[in-house]
This record gives structure tokens, sequence and C-alpha cells, in this order.
């Protein structure tokens, strides 16, 4: 039994292939009344996915054929530190982002206090903040020369460090609370989604057999949310395991930095794979239990009804309390950092103006720009692809090219920088062979390699984005549009684009804004001497020089406000079961 | 000409839907397709337009091949006009931009004429800028049925088109689209499960059983009057179910005994009879006596519920309606008479469902 169900497990994907290979035979018309048809769509649209699919399909290969057994000494030296500090960053993070995610969810659902309205949209503010960005600027203001420790010393007469105890920012704790305060948006987004879509029957059920209202909450509400809670907090630990300008300026050691000092400082490609390997073994374990949590999420919800739950006054003092627990990571995770940029770069902004500045708001925008046309592009041809061909082995492949939302940036550049470097290689041997010139490195180290690896790395957004809305739509709608002459195309052109437009806009703003902010690849493979608002951000703020950081970082956390804006008219406009329509949980 | 299905058949994975079957319908005729839901009806519609991929068998529209062994003719080059029970109306299109949809090859003065003249034949013209989410849902059954024929199908697919309707709008709904099917010219080919429906549509109905088997093709009236099914004959209505075994070519029912010429001793047979088959009546002769065991008037009928007259409690319920209103004070004194033309007798080892 168990043989027959796994061999049917290969059989049908198989089968799919060939039955969508039979359907559509050709598009060239052959003379006479038939019309072969090969679909060229799906064959482009494999192409493409496949192309996607080879820097994370290099990274598998590499663990199983490493290049080079650097295991032994990688084991004996920095690896065991690199994997345990990453790790108790990761539960670090995913502690504070649970702590405050779910609990201001839980507030803005379930209690009635002042300033609720507000802050149920205000609360995502913290996203538009990238995590290096709000670490230069509690550096500035927490250090010893920063101006707390300073009229801390001045009311209390201190002079030296030694004279008073005051915390360490450039820390592990210290990254923790950064990276804390700006991805707990992530889990309470997702938890007030789950918070909301219980229905009050279930809780209702559950008082008359006798549980008091706390009771019912630890004994329902926390176990129907729990699976959504999970997925919001895998996606902060992948957003951490990324994270490469944080723990570079407060020195945390991680396998990220690992993979930069290995590949950069000493040169040893080969090494940083292998700590790529192991961050790459630490993403499948999050999507394991990822798509666990999920699997449990199936058996949500046998009432067709929904009411949504009565939520409870709080009494004046809890009223205060509720305010202050839900304004606080406002402040602390964008007011206070938004403010000290507006200000550091208000007074260095004569200076900012500069030519260096300019030319690196140029080069962040049409990149973005360039990989957001793109990404939305191949989103759609992928998406319509899946469409035409239903859910077979093109869905796979389209699957496994989009994982690269889950993989970290710097195990991604190693993806695409060796074998691109492979792929290099071989043409100028290739000229200089035939034509006796030498290419040198073509694509390394382009703009177009760049590109590419941005579209890798974000391509989920843009494809979760217009998947749904393609969803939509229903198969009749093809189906007469069909007879009423309309070709494959023609039904893409004249009525699923124009009816999923917004959807297009939503996946392009998506990926806009996550490449204005994208840092360790764009360190990594970028050309010779480019610079965008991000390395801007961090080449500044390593050297400490953190006024003329500001306002390169202000630009990037402007335009991060835009998807920020997006969510907070999709969950003040439909406070039910749309969550998808941004293609956020991706 | 026309529609024709030949010996087509269609199994989705283990699933054979149907076998074999073979559909013809001439220009200017409506064929209906009556079954219940899950029988496979809309599956030959999707073959017959060209959107589920042909597995055996041969279609051909205004007498040319369109699908079979050998390939098909993709649904955009085949000329037909389909219609679905959700309209699926083009949301970001308005009236006149989803009129126009098919009607690309005209000429831009000639495409507008068209538009105005079946906006017109469909009493829409003064709504063709707004948009289908403002229509009514009858407006937008007659804008589903206006975009499928302007590009002057001579073939139309309608898949349960008077479903999404309510009760009262379906009947005036069903009455226009009839008309103007019939000016078209088009071969029909139209979907149901509404037994109702397909009798007022159809020139010729086809009823399919609920494994994809034909059970009857015939008209409307060839349909009611002699069903050779029971699947058929219990198509209209709640009827009611007996069943017998022949001795001496009659068979014995608590209803009486049925006449069964031409059967041999032992051959079990079954029996139905329509509600408006048994007329009840006090103080009569013949029948046989039964207990009524309520009667509720509905409309221009009664509906009454009754079992015979004999002392044991289990004995089946019988339903019947008889005209007019129906008083049941006189318990015990009241005879049920079937009649014959209501009464239809199958042998049960012969039929094949």
């Amino acid at each position: 039994m168990q043989f027959q169900r796994r061999l049917r497990a290969v059989k049908e994907p198989l089968l799919d292939l060939m039955i969508t290979a039979l359907r559509y035979k050709s598009l060239f018309p052959f003379p006479g009344r038939w019309v072969n048809k090969i679909d060229a769509w799906t064959v482009v649209a494999v192409i493409v996915a496949m192309t996607i699919a080879i820097p994370i399909s290099f990274v598998i290969w590499l663990t199983f054929f490493p290049t080079e057994n650097v295991w032994p000494h990688l084991l004996s030296t920095v690896l065991p530190r690199l994997v345990g500090t990453t790790l108790s960053l990761m539960l670090g993070v995913a502690l504070g982002t649970c702590f405050i995610g779910v609990g201001t969810a839980w507030l803005v659902t379930m209690c009635q206090f002042p300033g609720r309205r507000f802050f149920e949209w205000a609360l995502l503010l913290p996203l538009a903040v990238p995590s290096y960005v709000i670490a230069f600027v509690y550096t500035d203001l927490l250090e010893f020369a920063g101006p707390i420790q300073g009229s801390l010393r001045g009311i209390y007469g201190w002079n030296t460090p030694q004279d008073y105890w005051f915390p360490e920012v450039r820390s592990l704790g210290g990254a923790t609370s950064m990276m804390s305060l700006v991805l707990y948006p992530y889990v309470y987004l997702l938890s007030r989604t789950a918070f909301l879509e219980q229905t009050a029957g279930v809780v209702e059920v559950s008082r008359t057999l006798g549980y008091g209202p706390w009771r019912s909450f630890f004994a329902i509400s926390v176990p129907l949310a729990r699976p959504a809670v999970v997925v919001g907090l895998i996606l902060v630990m992948m957003e951490t395991l990324n994270d490469f300008g944080t723990v570079d300026l407060f020195g945390v050691q991680t396998l990220t930095l690992g993979i930069f000092d290995v590949w950069l400082n000493m040169n040893n490609v080969g090494g940083a794979a292998q700590i790529a390997v192991v961050m790459l073994m630490l993403i499948a374990l999050l999507i394991g239990i990822e798509r666990f949590a999920r699997r449990k999420k199936k058996f949500h919800q046998t009432s067709q009804r929904y009411k949504r739950l009565a939520s409870k006054n709080l009494a004046m003092g809890s009223a205060i309390l509720a305010s202050i627990a839900c304004a606080l990571p406002i402040l602390l995770g964008f007011i206070v950092p938004f403010s000290v940029l507006i200000g550091d770069a208000t007074g260095y902004f004569n200076d900012a103006l500069n030519d260096v500045f300019l030319i690196s708001v140029w080069n962040s925008l049409s990149l973005a720009g360039l990989a957001s046309v793109l990404a939305v592009s191949i989103g759609v041809l992928l998406a319509y692809g899946m469409r035409l061909n239903g859910w077979g082995i093109f869905a796979a492949i389209t699957r496994f090219a989009s994982l690269g939302y889950a993989i970290p940036g710097a195990v991604l550049a190693i993806g695409i920088f060796i074998p691109m470097g492979l792929l290099d290689n071989s043409i100028d041997e290739f000229m200089r062979n035939k034509f006796g010139i030498s290419t040198g490195l073509l694509l390394s180290g382009s703009i177009a390699a760049l590109t590419f690896a941005y579209v890798v790395r974000f391509l989920a957004l843009s494809l979760g984005s217009v998947e749904v809305s393609l969803a939509r739509i229903t198969n009749n709608i093809d189906g007469v549009a069909k007879t009423l002459g309309a070709s494959h195309g023609a039904i893409l052109w004249r009525v699923h684009l124009p009816m999923i437009r917004a959807s297009l806009l939503t996946g392009a703003i998506l990926v806009f804004v996550d490449v204005m902010k994208e840092l360790p690849m764009t360190v990594i493979m970028r050309p010779f001497n480019f610079e965008t608002l991000a390395t801007q951000v961090y080449q500044f703020s390593a050297a400490e020089q953190f006024e003329q950081a500001a306002p390169a970082a202000l630009a990037i956390v402007a335009s991060g406000i835009m998807p920020v804006i997006l969510l907070s008219v999709a969950i003040t406009k439909v406070s039910f079961g749309r969550r998808d329509s941004l293609g956020v949980n991706f | 000409m026309g529609l024709t299905l030949q010996g087509v058949s269609h199994t989705y994975g283990d699933h054979k839907v149907f076998d074999d079957l073979s559909v013809t319908v001439s220009p200017g005729e409506i064929v209906c397709l009556l079954g219940p839901s899950g029988c496979g009806k809309t599956t030959l519609l999707r073959l017959a337009a060209g959107l589920e991929f042909l597995q055996a068998g041969t279609i051909k529209l205004s007498g040319e091949v369109v699908a079979d062994n050998n390939g098909q003719i993709p649904p955009e080059r085949r000329g037909v006009g389909l219609m679905f029970q959700d309209f699926s109306l083009f949301p970001h299109l308005t009236v006149s931009g989803n009129v126009a949809f098919g009607l690309t090859k005209m000429r831009a003065n000639e495409r507008e004429q068209r538009i105005t003249e079946v906006l017109e034949q469909v009493n829409m013209i003064q709504l063709m800028d707004t948009y289908p989410h403002t229509l009514s849902g009858g407006q937008q059954q007659r804008l589903a049925l206006a975009r499928a024929l302007a590009p002057r199908p001579a073939v139309m697919l309608l898949d349960e088109p008077f479903s999404g309707l309510d009760q009262g709008m379906r009947i005036q709904i069903r009455e226009e689209t009839l008309g103007i099917l019939k000016v078209s010219g088009a071969a029909t080919l139209l979907v149901t499960h509404d037994a109702d429906e397909a009798m007022f549509m159809a020139d010729r109905i086809l009823i399919m059983g609920p494994t994809g088997i034909l059970l009857q093709e015939g008209t409307p009236d060839d349909i009611y009057r002699l069903p050779t099914h029971p699947f058929v004959a219990s198509l209209f209505g709640q009827v009611n179910r007996l069943s017998g075994v022949v001795l001496d070519e009659e068979v014995a029912t608590p209803l009486g005994i049925f006449p069964a010429l031409g059967y041999e001793d032992g051959c079990e047979l079954d029996i139905i009879i329509r509600p408006d088959g048994i007329n009840l009546s006090e103080g009569g002769k013949f029948g046989v006596p039964v207990n009524i065991i309520n009667a509720r008037p509905v409309g221009e009928s009664t509906f009454v519920r009754f079992r015979t007259n004999v002392q044991n409690t289990s004995v089946q319920e019988f339903h019947c309606r008889q005209i007019g209103v129906f008083s049941t004070t006189s318990d015990g004194k009241i005879k049920a008479i079937v009649e014959p033309e209501s009464t239809f007798i199958y042998r049960r080892d012969q039929l094949d469902s």
C-alpha cells in the first residue's frame, strides 16, 4: 500500500507533464486546417524558472558534493561558535518578536482602549526601518559619547566608564533588541489575523462549558492562533539569519558574518560555501517547521458562520497600560529612529546633497525599479504558466524557483557567484581559442548579475501577489474568452492583466522596497565602486560617521513606508479573511 | 450541420464520466441535456467548446471536424457561443466592452453596429456604458447571452443558464432567451438539471442518468408520456414506487392489481406512479380503501399523504395530488384509483443503471 501510494506520487506529476505536452501541441499553424500547438509560454516559463532555480540548486548541490573539504578545519575553529551565536540570536529575536507581536495583536483585537484603531495600523510602522538602520541610530544614541550617556554623566557627575554600568549596545543582546524592534510586525500581522479569524462561537461554547474568560483564552484562542504565530516567527528567524548590517556593526559573529569573513577577508570561496551549506540546513529546518504549522492550520474553523468576538472594554488603569504597551514598540521601533534620522539628515543636508549621494539615490532607484519590473513580469509569466498547466511538475519547479525568499542573501550570492564565474571563464576560454579575444569576466560583478540576484531573492513576493489575484479569476472567465476567439496571450492581455492590475502594483512595490534595503547581496555582488543607498549607510555607519549615513538611511525608510501604507489600508478596510491579498505570507 | 458529437468517451483518472456518447443538434434546434449534477453534462459541453481535451470520439461543428484522434482545433478558433451558470462577465469591461470582446475581427463601424443590434435585442442598450457589477441578475444573464451571440456563432452552448437567477425572474428570462435563441438560428445545446426548464426550452431532450448513460432521447412530449426508464419517469416531481412479482400476467401491489401483459411469471417489476396519477374518491365502488395521513392545500391542488387501509403499521406511505381542495373528514371510506396513463412498469433485470 505504502509503496503504491509512493508510486502514484511519482506517477501523477509525470502524467500531468505528459498530458500538458499533449494538450498544447504547437504554436505554429501548419498548412491546412489543423493547428498543432507547442505551448511556447510554458517552454519559456520552464526555462526562466529553471534559470532562477540555479543558485538555489547550486548551493544544495554543494551540500552533497563540497568543492574542497574544509569541514575539519571549520569544525575545529569557527563553526561551533558561529552556529552557537546564530542560534542564540535567532531564538532571542523569536522570543522578543513573539512577546511584542502576539501581545500587541491580542490587545488590539480583544480589548477596547484609547487609541486602539490608531495602534492597529501604526504597529506596522517599524517594518519600514531596516535593522541595520535602527542599529546605527541606537549605537549613536547609546554609546559612551552619545547623548544619553552624556546627559547621565552630566546629571550624576560620572566621568569614566568605570564610574557606572550601562548596557553595551554593540552586543548579542543589543542585536537581539534591535532586530526584535523592527521584525515584530511580521508576528503582529499574522497573529492579529489569526485572532480575528476566530469566530466568537467557539469561545462562547467554552464559556458555557465552564471555562472562565482567561482559561478560554489559553484553552481556545491561543491554540487556534498558534500555527499563524509560528509562521510569523519563522519569517522573523529567516530575516534574522539573512541580516548582515546589524551583526557587522555590532560585531556579533553569526554565520552570515562568517561567510563574509571567510570569503572576502580570507579569500576562501570554498570555505564560505561550507558555511552557506550550514545556513541552508537551518533554513530547511525552518521551512519544515513552517509547513508543519501550516498543515495543522487546515483543521481550523468548522463553522461556516463568522461572528466577531466582542472586545472587552478595559478599566481606566488597564486601558492606560494597554495604550502604553502598544505605543512603546512604535516609539522605539519607528518614531525614535525616524526623528533621529530627520534631525541628523537636516543638520547634514547641504553636505548630503553631493554627487556621491545623488548617484547612489539614482543607482538604488534604477536597480529597484529594474528588479521590480523584472520580478513582476517573471511572476506573471510563472503564475500564468501554472494556471495553464495545473499543479504538476511545472508548479513544483516554480515553487522551487521562488524559494529564494527563504534563503539568506549571502548564501544566494555564493550560489550565483561560483556558477557565474565558471560561465564567464568558459566563455572567455572559448572566445580566446576561437577568435583570440579575451572577454574577461562578462557577467560577474555586473549590474545584470546583481539584478538577477534580486530577482532570485524576491521573486516570491511578486509571484505571490500575482498568483493570489489570478486564482480569484474563475476558469469560466477563461473559457468564455477562449470561445470568443481570444488566444492565451490575448486572454492574459485583455482579461487577466486588467483584472489584476492592483496586485501587480502591490507586488512591484514590495520588491522595490526590499531591493532598496537589501544589503548582503548588494555588498558582495555590486560592480566595483558602485554605490547604492544601502551600501552608503553600511559604509558610513561602519566608519561611525552616523550623520553622513542619515540621508541615505532616511531615503530607505521613506520608501519602506509605502508597503506599510498598503498594509494598513488593507488591514483597516478588511478586518477578516483577506490577509493573502497582499501576498505577504510569502 | 450544426453540432455533432460522435462516440465521445471521457474519463477523469479512474472515473469514467461517460462512454461512447453521441449527440446531434441541427441548426435552429434547441437540444437540452437533462441530468443530475455530476453526471458529466458540463464535461460534454466543455468538450464541444474545446475547453476540455477530447479523449475519444469525433466532434463536428457545421459539418467540419474540430476534434478527433488526430488533434483538435483550439476553442478560440471554433466560433461557438458559450454561456456559464455564473455568467463569467468581464468585470473590468463595460456592457458594450463585454459584447465587443469577441468582435475583434470586425471593422470599427461594423462592430459598433453589431453591438447596438445585439444590445437592442436583449433590451440593454441604455445600459451599454455601465459595468457588470451594477447590473441585476437578470441583466447579467442577458448580457452574457448577448456577448455569446454577438459574433454570430453557428453553435450555442449553455451551461445551466438560468440557475443563477431567482425563481420569479427565471420564467420570464427563460421565455426571452428562448425567443432570442430561435431568432439567432444557432444550433443550441443547453445543459440543465431542472426538468421543467428542459421541458420549456427544448425541441428535443436527452436524459442522462447519474452514471453518465444516455437514458432516453425524445421530444418533451415523448419524455413526459412515454418514459422508458424509471429515472425518466420520476423526473417530474416526487413519485410513488412499488414493486412486485408477475403471476399470470398480473402483478399484485398494495394499490391494486396491475396488468403485466407479456411478462413471464416470476419476473420482478418496478412500478412508478406519478402523484397526479392517483385519484381519491369517497364512497366509490372501485379502488383500494385508504387512510389519509394528512392533506395540505398547495395552490391549485392538494397534496395528500395516505396509507392503504390495512392493520399493519409498517406499510408504505403514498402521496398524490388532488385538484382543488380535498377534505379528510370521512376516514376509512376513501378509495384510491390509479390511472394507467400515469403508471409506468419496468422490468427490474433489464434496467441498466
